[in-house]
Formats: structure tokens, C-alpha cells, sequence
């Protein structure tokens, strides 16, 4: 194959080349790796946020690089302060045709809030991608489909930071605005939709998991746990609480399906936070309440807000959305979870305060001004 | 590089076939295959390959092993729709699950978990004729029947997980899928479900004995081929004959420990450690949900689990707004 010459040249120059290869190869790999440690420093080192007593090694890990970034929506958050408005102004539900929501508010007011509401969710598209591209004078008309879910999410927000507060106002005012799941775009990302059975030829149980799907985080475990518990106040708890119990697994107590399945569901809730297991719980005993961190109360009332925003207002849009916005397999309304808003992180927006500027979307009743 | 320092076996011996002697039952016959030399096995034991005693059992172990297996990749098969690109993809992901626990200890169709049942039938069969397999294959030779009655111990643990057990627990739900991940989503979800199996004494103890097994045999093999070169790993002469071999490798232990095995009783430490790793393990899942249903409040009323005084302290944690760089 090679050249007779090259053949003839090594017989006669008999060489150890692996000796010097090695060497070479190590010192060289070494010196390598040690420049690319100092000029680009090390690439995983890593801070923790303690969350229990110390010795249990309960705390979340984070790469430093990431902590670094602060989460790239917040730069392009926009917002605007409120006008102080003067006694007897005009408002917004006598002026315009058709406000269901929002008529409390003054012109001046209502026109900011719309037009913050453009830039969250249709910067692209403008005031048309609700009202359509008639005259002013044609947007009082609910021909758009856009515009009755709108109307329907500005509720949900208000039914959110009115009610909820326990959540979204955990540690401190945080609240919802439109950007919280929005984020500059149409639809949200890290919306659900119904997807199982993923199986094929099977039924039961073993129509529902093992499967890679984005439902199941990737995992095996079941791809229905946000259907069962997002969309239904069924128990999550698998535990016995005393050491003993009577019963058969599925009919008394929990089984070990139902326990794969609430297992789904707290993988996601980690996955969609950008945390671990001991963010809430003390994985020694995962049940223990009085083990329990705070969040993990946060998180309980996160679950109940997540059920009522998908049965009362996400669900029974599902007539108003055309087919392109209802999901792949079963025609259903697009609903929301923890990453719907979360994003990944501990804090939707890392805790920017989105209501600050916003009373008019922390109240259902007529906002106050300060 | 000293001669005596390899990773590998040094000697390898390739020629005529060795095929081994023949008995009064007349075993010969039911030997299969035609014996070859590989250089590269002979790296890492014998270079002869074959050839096998097949036997009664082995031929009933081998077709019940591959029904078996043939049940469980066709129904991971049938999941994705037959297509094979999905099932390389999916693979690890895909399981032959046991049936519902709507179904107890009923036979549910096959796309249900009937499969699963039928599946393990073979499963046990196989398991059951491999025993007897070791168990008569030692009988022939005249030796000890302790390979059987290790493999014993194995089944023993397999059977308590999908047949004992589930009986016991009233549904076949509580059985092990079949499947990479699958099996081991069960694990975990079969730890939490039942309070935390770390506080389970007889999970604990067989982890001792399965960490104690590496560590032994590491122990045994760094030895033995540390004194190789005073003929240290003709371990039966020295066992009846001991010569400097056994006294430096004992007298290595002996000071750095205070104690030593002997040639012969380090292999009984080994056998033991190994058979109580499946034989305490089994026990131990035997007794979660149908004696134990919650290890950790067990462990807290035997005093194994330590109670904080609850004073947690979390106000003095680092805020979220510091952890993020947001303030100091």
C-alpha cells in the first residue's frame, strides 16, 4: 500500500516511535489542558443554595457560568408607570365599544396597559394580531379569536395576583403580568397538550410510560402525570403514615404505578424550577411535612393555582382556538404548568417585580394608583 | 518494564483441543461445538473456546430464556408500532410492564400485562433449569455443589420480587418490569413508595455485603497476584503445602490489620459475602409493604432515625436574590 521506498527507509531506520509518542502525547495533552483551565477558567465550578439543616446535604447546585447570566427575557421586559388619574376622568368603558375587562381604567391608562400588552405578546404583530387591521372604530368587535382569549387570559392574570398571592407573592411582590409566560411571543412555550396513551398496541398502564417524550421529561416515567394532577386535584401523596398498613396496593393504598406516576410529576416540578428534590423536600423522608422546606408550601399552592388555571380559563377556551393552535393528537386546548412561567428558573424572571407598574392587572375590581 | 507486571495473562496455550474426559454417564455425547482458539479471550482467561454440555436443562434453560426475551423485545417491539428505528431509539426507555394493579393477582390480557406473566413463567423456567444445570453439572464432576446453591441464593432474590412477593402483596402490579429504564424507575419508585429503603436493616446489610464482595475480591486478587511471582497463585498447593508466598501475603494482612485469611478460608469469606447479598436483600424486599409499609417511621420508632430539633434556622439561609447575584 504505501511506497516501496517509505517500506525500504523504515527497515533500514528502525525507530521506537511510541515511546516518544507517548511522552509527547502526554505532556502535550497536559500542557493543553492546563492552558485552556487558565484562559478560559474552569468551566464547571459550581455555587449551592442551602435549603435545610446543615449535615443533610440538602441544597441546590448551580454552574457559576449560568448564575452569571441573568435570564435574557428580563432585558427586553417592558414597562411603563401607571398615570395618576385626575378625579372624573373619563374611563376607558365609556369611551370604547365592548370593554368587559378593563373598563374601570382611565383612557389614558387603558391605552398604556394595551400597548404594554402589545409589546409582551405580539411585538410582531401589533395591535392587529387581536383587533384586526380595521379602524379603531372596528376594535370593539370580537371577531378574532385572539382577542377572546385575551380577554379571558387578562382575567386569569387578574384571578392570579388577586387570589393566589400565596404563590406568586411567596417572598416577596412578584406577581403575573402577561410576560411572565408570554415573553414576547404569540403563544407561550412550555405549554402542554395531551399525548397519551404513547404506546401502541397496549393498554392500561403500560400504554402510558416508558417512553422518551417531552411530557415525561425524557424519562420513562409516565407521560401523563400533568394530565392527572394538573388538571385534577387527585392526591399526589403515596405514602403510608404509619410505619404498618392493611391494604392492596391500588385499591387501599397506593401502588407502585401511582407512585412512578407522582414521581413524573415531581421531576417535572424540579426540571421546570431549575432545581432538585431538596429544593422542598428532605429526601429522606419525602412525605414528612415537618420536614418540608418553605417552597415546598409554595410549591403545594403552585400545584392548586396550576389546576384552577387549567379547568377554569385554559380548558374551556378550546372551542375560541382555530386547529393550528389545539394540540397534535387530541384537538385539545393548550394548557400551562410550572414551566409555563418558570422558565427554569427558581423565580419566573428571576423575581422581577411585574405588577409593580401593573395594578390594573394585580385587581379584578377597579385598580388603585399610588 | 518488568516481566512480571501485566494487566493481562501471560501464558496462553493454543494447540489441540482440550476436551475434557469423558464419564460413566457418558456426558461426551451431549457436548456441542466445535472447540476454537481465540488469542484475545486468552488475554483474559483461556484461550480455548468450547466446547459446551449442553444437557437436558441447558437446552430447556436456553429455550426458556428465549422465549422469554423473545416475549419482551417484541412487545417493547409492538409499542412502537413494529418499526425498528423507533426501537433502537427507544430502547432503553421501552419495558414489558407488569399488569395494572386494577387486575390483583388476575391474569390480564396480554396487552395488559398478560405478557409480562407469561414472560416471567419462562422466566422462572429458565432460571430454574440453569440451577439444576450448575447443580447436576457439578455433580458430574465430583465437585462441591456451591456454584449451585450461589445461584440459589439469586433466585432466591428474583423470585421474592416477582413471584413471592407479588403474591403475598395480593397484586402482580408490585412485580419488577421488564425493560433498562423501566426496571429502574420501579427501584426507585419501589424505595420511595415504602418510605425509603435506606432505612430497611436488611437493604443495609446487603449493600454491605455487595460493597464488602468488591472489596474482597479486590483484596483477594491484588494479593494473590502480588505474591505470583513466589508461586502465589497456585492457591491450592499453597492451601496444604504453605509456602513464601502464603507467609508474605499473611503476613502483609497480618500487620497491616492485625488479622489475615488463610488460603483456603478467603474463599469462603468471599462465597459468603456474595450469597448474602441476594440472600439479605430478598429478606429485605420480602418485608417491605407486607410486614413494613413505611421504613422511615419504622426506623424512627426503633430509634435509627435521628429527629432534627426543628430548628431548621431557614431564615439565615442565603436569599435566592444573593444566590442569582442580584445583591449581596
Amino acid at each position: 500500500m504505501l511506497p516501496k521506498w517509505f517500506d525500504k527507509w523504515n527497515a533500514d531506520h528502525p525507530t521506537n516511535v511510541f515511546g516518544p509518542a507517548i511522552l509527547v502525547g502526554v505532556v502535550g495533552g497536559a500542557i493543553f489542558a492546563a492552558a485552556m483551565v487558565v484562559t478560559w477558567g474552569n468551566p464547571v465550578a459550581t455555587s449551592s443554595l442551602q435549603t435545610g439543616p446543615r449535615g443533610t446535604g440538602m441544597s441546590v447546585p448551580e454552574f457559576n457560568i449560568a448564575l452569571a447570566v441573568p435570564d435574557p427575557t428580563i432585558a427586553s421586559y417592558y414597562t411603563e408607570e401607571p398615570y395618576i388619574p385626575e378625579a372624573g376622568a373619563p374611563l376607558a368603558g365609556d369611551i370604547y365599544q365592548n370593554v368587559q375587562v378593563l373598563g374601570d381604567l382611565t383612557e389614558d391608562n387603558f391605552n398604556r396597559l394595551m400597548g404594554a400588552i402589545t409589546q409582551w405578546v405580539s411585538p410582531e404583530g401589533g395591535c392587529a394580531y387581536c383587533h384586526g387591521d380595521g379602524d379603531v372604530e372596528t376594535y370593539g368587535e370580537d371577531t378574532l379569536y385572539t382577542k377572546v382569549v385575551a380577554r379571558r387570559m387578562i382575567q386569569m392574570t387578574q384571578n392570579i395576583n388577586e387570589n393566589w398571592a400565596g404563590h406568586v407573592n411567596a417572598n416577596k411582590e412578584v406577581g403575573v403580568n402577561c410576560y411572565s409566560c408570554h415573553r414576547g411571543q404569540n403563544v407561550p412555550s412550555d405549554i402542554w397538550f395531551k399525548i397519551t396513551p404513547v404506546n401502541e398496541r397496549v393498554d392500561g398502564w403500560s400504554a402510558v410510560q416508558n417512553r422518551a417524550t417531552s411530557l415525561s421529561q425524557a424519562t420513562s416515567l409516565p407521560s401523563g402525570a400533568l394530565e392527572a394532577y394538573l388538571t385534577d386535584y387527585e392526591p399526589v401523596n403515596v405514602h403510608d403514615l404509619e410505619s404498618r398498613v392493611a391494604g392492596t396496593p391500588g385499591v387501599d393504598v397506593a401502588s407502585i404505578q401511582k407512585t412512578e406516576m407522582t414521581y413524573s410529576l415531581m421531576n417535572y416540578f424540579a426540571n421546570s424550577l431549575g432545581v432538585n428534590c431538596v429544593f422542598c423536600h428532605n429526601s429522606r423522608a419525602f412525605y414528612d411535612g415537618g420536614q418540608n422546606t418553605p417552597q415546598w408550601g409554595t410549591a403545594l399552592l403552585g400545584r392548586q393555582m396550576v389546576i384552577e388555571m387549567n379547568t377554569e380559563y385554559l380548558v374551556p377556551l378550546e372551542d375560541e382556538y382555530p386547529p393550528e393552535r389545539l394540540g397534535p393528537i387530541y384537538a385539545d386546548a393548550p394548557k400551562a404548568a410550572c414551566k409555563t412561567c418558570h422558565k427554569g428558573y427558581q423565580q419566573p424572571l428571576q423575581g422581577l417585580n411585574v405588577i409593580a407598574d401593573w395594578p390594573e392587572l394585580a385587581t379584578s375590581e377597579a385598580p388603585v394608583y399610588q | 518494564m518488568p516481566e512480571y507486571q501485566n494487566i493481562f495473562t501471560q501464558v496462553q496455550v493454543q494447540g489441540i483441543p482440550e476436551m475434557g474426559m469423558d464419564n460413566e454417564n457418558e456426558m461426551h455425547r451431549e457436548r456441542v461445538g466445535k472447540p476454537g482458539f481465540s488469542t484475545l479471550m486468552g488475554l483474559i482467561g483461556n484461550a480455548q473456546l468450547g466446547p459446551v454440555y449442553l444437557g437436558v436443562y441447558g437446552v430447556v434453560s436456553c429455550v426458556a430464556f428465549m422465549v422469554w426475551f423473545n416475549i419482551v423485545g417484541f412487545s417493547m417491539l409492538a409499542q412502537v408500532g413494529w418499526s425498528i428505528p423507533e426501537f433502537i431509539r427507544q430502547l432503553f426507555w421501552l419495558g414489558l410492564e407488569p399488569p395494572g394493579p386494577e387486575w390483583g393477582l388476575r391474569i390480564p390480557p396480554l396487552n395488559q400485562g398478560g405478557a409480562w406473566v407469561i414472560a416471567g413463567m419462562f422466566f422462572a423456567i429458565g432460571c430454574g433449569a440453569w440451577f439444576l444445570r450448575t447443580y447436576s453439572l457439578a455433580k458430574e464432576h465430583k465437585m462441591g455443589k456451591h456454584l449451585a446453591w450461589a445461584f440459589l441464593a439469586l433466585l432466591w432474590l428474583i423470585f421474592v420480587l416477582n413471584l413471592i412477593r407479588p403474591i403475598l402483596m395480593g397484586s402482580w402490579a408490585e412485580g419488577v418490569p421488564y425493560g433498562i429504564f423501566p426496571h429502574l424507575d420501579w427501584t426507585t419508585a419501589f424505595s420511595i413508595r415504602y418510605g425509603n429503603l435506606y432505612y430497611n436493616p436488611f437493604h443495609a446489610l446487603s449493600i454491605v455485603f455487595l460493597y464488602g464482595s468488591v472489596l474482597l475480591f479486590a483484596m483477594h486478587g491484588g494479593t494473590i497476584l502480588a505474591v505470583t511471582r513466589y508461586g502465589g497463585d497456585r492457591e491450592l498447593e499453597q492451601i496444604y503445602d504453605r509456602g513464601t508466598a502464603t507467609e508474605r501475603a499473611a503476613l502483609f494482612w497480618r500487620w497491616t490489620m492485625g488479622f489475615n485469611a488463610t488460603m483456603e478460608g478467603i474463599h469462603r469469606w468471599a462465597w459468603w459475602f456474595a450469597v448474602l447479598c441476594p440472600i439479605t436483600g430478598g429478606i429485605g424486599i420480602l418485608l417491605t409493604g407486607t410486614v413494613v409499609d413505611n421504613w422511615f417511621i419504622w426506623a424512627q420508632e426503633h430509634n435509627f432515625a435521628p429527629m432534627y430539633d426543628g430548628s431548621y434556622g431557614y431564615e439565615n439561609y442565603g436569599s435566592y436574590e444573593a444566590f442569582i447575584g442580584k445583591e449581596n
